[in-house]
């Protein structure tokens, strides 16, 4: 594992083009374009103001740059440098920016919620899309970059449109039965939408594309409901994460729950391994850059001490929430499904030191990665079944179904790793903190060293 | 009777109470009852009294003749017993009277006691259960208050959940209220910035792209309305094709799997034994439907039944149509259930057959058909003897192997038997070892021997050598050379001596290890001594044992003083054995001694 030299950048603002060519990063006002692989700047364009939100195009042709307070957006070209496209709103005030599918038309959503205007840079056209509706996820692009799904309110009434993103025709308009929407998300094939209620009722409503309603699930009544959904990149299963600490697996034919995965505070499920990853002895290796990049073998050897494998049943460090304040630290706020569909990663807020990954295939509990401290980010590899984890400290975490390993960053000054995202090809991976950011190199050749040979089948077997 | 009635009280309780002396004393004290003078009248009174007593009335007479007033004695004797037979019933009936009295006494006593004690417990569980009653009524008195309190608690549940419903309306009311405002306020912002044309509002774009599929953008009509919901409904049909194909390969699975389960079912089950009424079907059947039913048939009876469900299943399975799916699923549940009869009865059937008695029976009954099952059982039979014997076996070992450990040193004719048995295979491996050791050893002897011969020689070689000098340093001194060239000249001669020294050592090919070592050495010493040098330390090493891996890591930092010191060893080693033999070098190895030890130190 080799780490890059550390660079600035800001507002968290690190995109890596969808290609996996380029990486850009945003330093106050500036935008800065380099190549993925030297790291070397290709462009650097000025903004005009502090950049708050950065977007490639699906292409990876175009960046789009935010500058919310101004209500400005700017657009930049990779190709002819000195193209330009700025879009202002005006008086009105913006909230929102991002790129349609197609890359030709920006989607603004202005102050309150008012509309949201559609900038052509094809035709310079705008057309503007009244009553969005301020949510959760409002609105949501199918995968193939086909169809838009929008929430709207109207009349203290839910509605969805579905607009066709090649011409902005609005395909579908139905009344969807929520109190109060919350958010839309198309399944990964782009013919069924998931649209769920506000945490206030458990209700999770299924389109089709056509508008037809499939089915209605509904856990319980009178508590609060659901606080996050993912859809398995096969379209098999939908994940509901709700307050209750509870995952719900929706199948995809019966649209009926196939299972129930708690999030006990004590662990004695015989087939789970929980892993706490050990901070005191991880100190014990501590290594300057130089060396971490010659030491691909001790690498593999040393790290293995570094995690523990607790015998069961374990017992979970929980949080008690403060009930009375909004939003409390309780339910599955974040679930990631692997990209073989074979595992689910989840995150109870009450236990925030805590990664449960959940095996789809035997529907049970697989590993559970217990941090010292609470977990910021994970993310699974885009090509292989790996979660990369964060949790605000200079370390970053891998679990993979052979084990888990620990990495010190090599980096002085304390980077602290704030988030992590995967490059497209699964072989790096950026490390964000809280002014820098580093790239993380996995030597993909080969057999993957950093993971360590932790005889997981034996500990099965406890 | 009316005489002295006082004395008669007095006297009772002492005669009672006392014993015989007391009477004794007491006759002496009322010696006054009876003096000479009142005689008779005391007759007359103690037979009175005796009347009065039931005794025979005449049983004392006075002898009036006789003066003296003698008694007839005989009554008197005969009624003075009675008197004291009497007196002894009574006393023996008072002690019992009175241990009995002593007894209900006790009893009494006792009684009291637990009277007593009886009336305390009373006295206590009164109190008791006044305070329970106490209690009761306190309690009763909450519960009537709880209840109270309860329905009050009730009512403003109530009252409060009339109030949250109110609230919750005129929330959602209000709720309502404030989004209509604030639509119609977002309207009116918006009818504002729509009528005031933001001149902000702007696009600024330096040239226009073209669109990302390089097609030109098409106007809205009806056709391209017709075009999107085309696309959509393939979409979705295409995503139900995919989900249909891929239930049909499931489908296709879990049938493959069904139909192997059945084919395997059948496999299990058709060698187990039909019933003799069954088998007058069976020429009719080819084989693959005797395979096929014959274990799934148990009676004659179901038999048809049987043979059609069967066809009708072994169709349905290969049909895939939507009416076929019921009976198929019938089929199904028909077969498994005759499954699990059929295995019950087998089940029932071991357990009878296994008793040897219904062998016999069946053997003479079923003939042809229970051969095989009874073949079987006898296997069984004899197998479970030897699972048996293997288990006594083992078990007996593992005994004496317990007494052994236990007792090493339990002399006992077993035990030793024991140790002898296990020792054994030890002792011939022992043996071997020995046996090798010993050529070992004999083949290290003759060695030592080529060794101690090679040293003699040397020996003889070094006094040659010690005399070649000696001869020449005198030659030198005789010559009158300058001595500061003494020492490179020195040198020089002995390399010549060596050389010289090394022809014999080269005649003898009785040491082969030196030769082979002789490469080692060749890096510290003259080509010329590489023969002689390093033959004297591998003969020390030989002799003394010591590794080779450590003399030639050792030599490697200090070689050349240390190979000296080796020859000097062996030298002398040679020398303590030479000396027996040849005796008259003695004098000449001294002085090489002495002479080698000046160039050490």
């Amino acid at each position: 594992m080799n780490f890059s030299e550390v660079f600035k950048q800001s507002n968290q603002l690190c995109r890596v083009s969808p290609d996996g060519k380029y990486l850009a990063t945003c330093v106050q006002y500036r935008l800065v374009v380099r190549d993925v692989n030297t790291l070397q700047i290709l462009h650097l364009y000025t903004c005009l103001d502090q950049i708050v939100h950065m977007e490639w195009s699906s292409d990876s042709l175009f960046i789009l740059c935010a500058m919310y307070k101004r209500g400005l957006v700017q657009v930049w070209s990779l190709e002819q440098p000195d193209w330009y496209c700025k879009i202002d709103e005006g008086s009105i005030g913006l909230v929102s920016s991002r790129w349609s599918p197609d890359g030709r038309h920006i989607l603004n959503t202005t102050e309150f919620h008012l509309r949201v205007t559609v900038w052509s840079l094809c035709t310079k056209a705008v057309s503007y899309i009244k009553y969005p509706k301020a949510c959760q996820k409002g609105i949501d692009f199918s995968r193939d970059g086909c169809y838009m799904a929008l929430a709207e309110r109207r009349d203290c009434r839910d509605y969805v449109s579905v607009f066709v993103c090649d011409d902005w025709h609005l395909l579908r308009h139905f009344e969807t039965e929520t109190q109060d929407l919350a958010g839309v998300e198309w399944s990964p094939n782009g013919c069924v939408l998931a649209v769920w209620d506000s945490c206030l009722e458990y209700k999770v409503l299924l389109y089709s594309l056509d508008g037809r309603l499939l089915s209605t699930f509904s856990a319980y009544e009178w508590s609060l409901g659901i606080k996050s959904l993912a859809w398995s990149p096969s379209s098999q299963f939908l994940a509901i994460g709700s307050y209750d600490g509870k995952v719900r697996i929706l199948n995809h034919i019966t649209w009926k729950k196939v299972t129930e995965f708690d999030h006990p505070a004590s662990i004695n499920n015989t087939k789970a391994v929980s892993t706490l990853s050990n901070e005191y002895m991880s100190g014990a290796f501590h290594l300057p850059y130089p060396v971490q990049r010659h030491l691909k073998n001790c690498l593999a050897y040393s790290l293995s001490e570094w995690h523990e494998i607790c015998p069961l049943p374990v017992q979970v460090p929980v949080v008690k929430p403060d009930l009375d304040r909004a939003n409390p630290k309780v339910g599955v706020s974040s679930m990631a499904f692997s990209s073989d569909n074979r595992y689910l990663a989840t995150k109870n807020d009450n236990m925030a030191c805590v990664v449960w990954v959940w095996d789809m295939q035997r529907l049970g509990l697989l590993a559970v990665l217990e941090q010292t401290s609470a977990v910021r980010c994970f993310q699974w590899d885009p090509r292989r079944p790996r979660l990369a984890l964060c949790t605000g400290n200079a370390k970053l975490y891998l679990w993979s179904p052979a084990g888990c390993v620990s990495v010190q960053v090599p980096a002085e000054g304390g980077f602290q790793v704030q988030s992590v995202t995967w490059h497209c090809s699964g072989d790096s991976l950026i490390l964000l903190g809280k002014e820098q950011l580093c790239l993380c190199y996995m030597e993909s050749r080969g057999n993957n060293y950093f993971v360590i040979k932790f005889a997981m089948n034996n500990h099965l077997d406890v | 009777m009316t005489m002295s009635p006082s004395w008669h009280h007095n006297n009772l309780p002492t005669m009672h109470s006392s014993t015989m002396p007391l009477s004794k004393s007491s006759y002496n004290v009322l010696s006054a009852f009876c003096t000479e003078d009142n005689v008779p009248r005391c007759i007359s009174y103690i037979n009175q009294e005796m009347d009065s007593l039931g005794f025979s009335s005449a049983c004392i007479e006075a002898s009036s003749t006789e003066v003296s007033g003698g008694l007839n004695t005989v009554p008197a004797l005969n009624s003075m017993y009675e008197l004291l037979q009497m007196q002894r019933r009574s006393q023996h009936c008072l002690q019992e009277q009175e241990a009995e009295s002593l007894k209900s006494s006790s009893a009494l006593e006792h009684l009291q006691i637990t009277n007593s004690r009886l009336k305390d417990q009373l006295e206590l569980s009164k109190r008791e259960t006044s305070g329970l009653h106490e209690a009761e009524r306190q309690l009763q008195l909450k519960i009537k208050t709880l209840q109270n309190c309860l329905k009050t608690e009730k009512d403003e549940v109530q009252k409060l959940q009339s109030i949250i419903a109110s609230r919750a309306s005129q929330y959602s009311h209000d709720a309502k209220r404030k989004e209509r405002e604030s639509t119609k306020l977002k309207e009116r912002l918006n009818q504002l910035l729509v009528e005031k044309r933001d001149k902000k509002l702007a696009i600024d774009v330096l040239n226009y792209l073209g669109r990302a599929d390089g097609k030109r953008s098409q106007w809205k009509t009806g056709k391209v309305e017709a075009r999107h919901e085309g696309e959509m409904y393939r979409s979705l049909l295409s995503d139900y094709e995919v989900r249909h194909r891929a239930l049909m390969l499931e489908n296709v699975e879990l049938k493959k799997v069904l139909q192997q389960m059945k084919r395997e079912m059948v496999s299990i089950l058709s060698p187990s034994p039909r019933k003799p009424c069954s088998s007058f079907r069976d020429h009719v059947e080819d084989s693959l439907e005797l395979s096929t039913r014959s274990p799934l048939r148990d009676s004659t009876a179901g038999s048809d039944r049987d043979k059609e469900v069967g066809d009708c299943s072994r169709e349905t399975l290969d049909q895939s149509c939507e009416h076929a799916r019921e009976q198929l699923t019938n089929s199904i549940r028909q077969q498994w259930r005759r499954l699990k009869s059929h295995m019950e009865r087998l089940d029932s059937q071991e357990c009878v057959v296994s008793s040897a008695s219904l062998v016999q029976q069946s053997q003479q009954r079923a003939g042809k058909e229970l051969v095989p099952r009874q073949i079987h059982e006898e296997e069984m039979e004899r197998m479970r003897l030897e699972v048996q014997q293997c288990k006594d076996f083992i078990q007996t070992q593992q005994q004496l192997l317990q007494q052994q450990l236990n007792s090493p040193c339990y002399d006992d004719e077993t035990a030793a038997l024991l140790n002898d048995c296990y020792t054994l295979e030890e002792k011939e491996r022992l043996k071997e070892e020995w046996r090798l050791f010993d050529e070992q050893r004999k083949n290290f002897e003759r060695e030592r021997e080529n060794f101690t011969e090679a040293a003699i020689r040397l020996g003889y070689e070094k006094k040659a050598f010690e005399e070649d000098r000696a001869s020449w340093l005198k030659n030198q001194f005789l010559n009158m050379t300058p001595f500061v060239d003494r020492k490179r000249h020195s040198a020089s001669e002995t390399q010549h001596a060596l050389s010289t020294s090394s022809e014999p050592d080269m005649r003898i090919p009785s040491t082969p290890a030196r030769l082979t070592k002789s490469r080692t050495y060749t890096a510290f010493s003259t080509p010329k001594a590489v023969a002689g040098m390093p033959s004297t330390a591998d003969l020390y090493h030989t002799l003394r044992l010591i590794p080779d891996s450590s003399s030639s890591s050792r030599g490697s930092s200090k070689r050349g003083s240390w190979q000296e010191s080796n020859i000097i060893h062996s030298r002398e080693d040679s020398r303590v054995r030479s000396r027996d033999r040849y005796g008259g070098g003695d004098c000449c190895s001294i002085f090489s001694l002495g002479l080698e030890e000046n160039s050490l130190t």
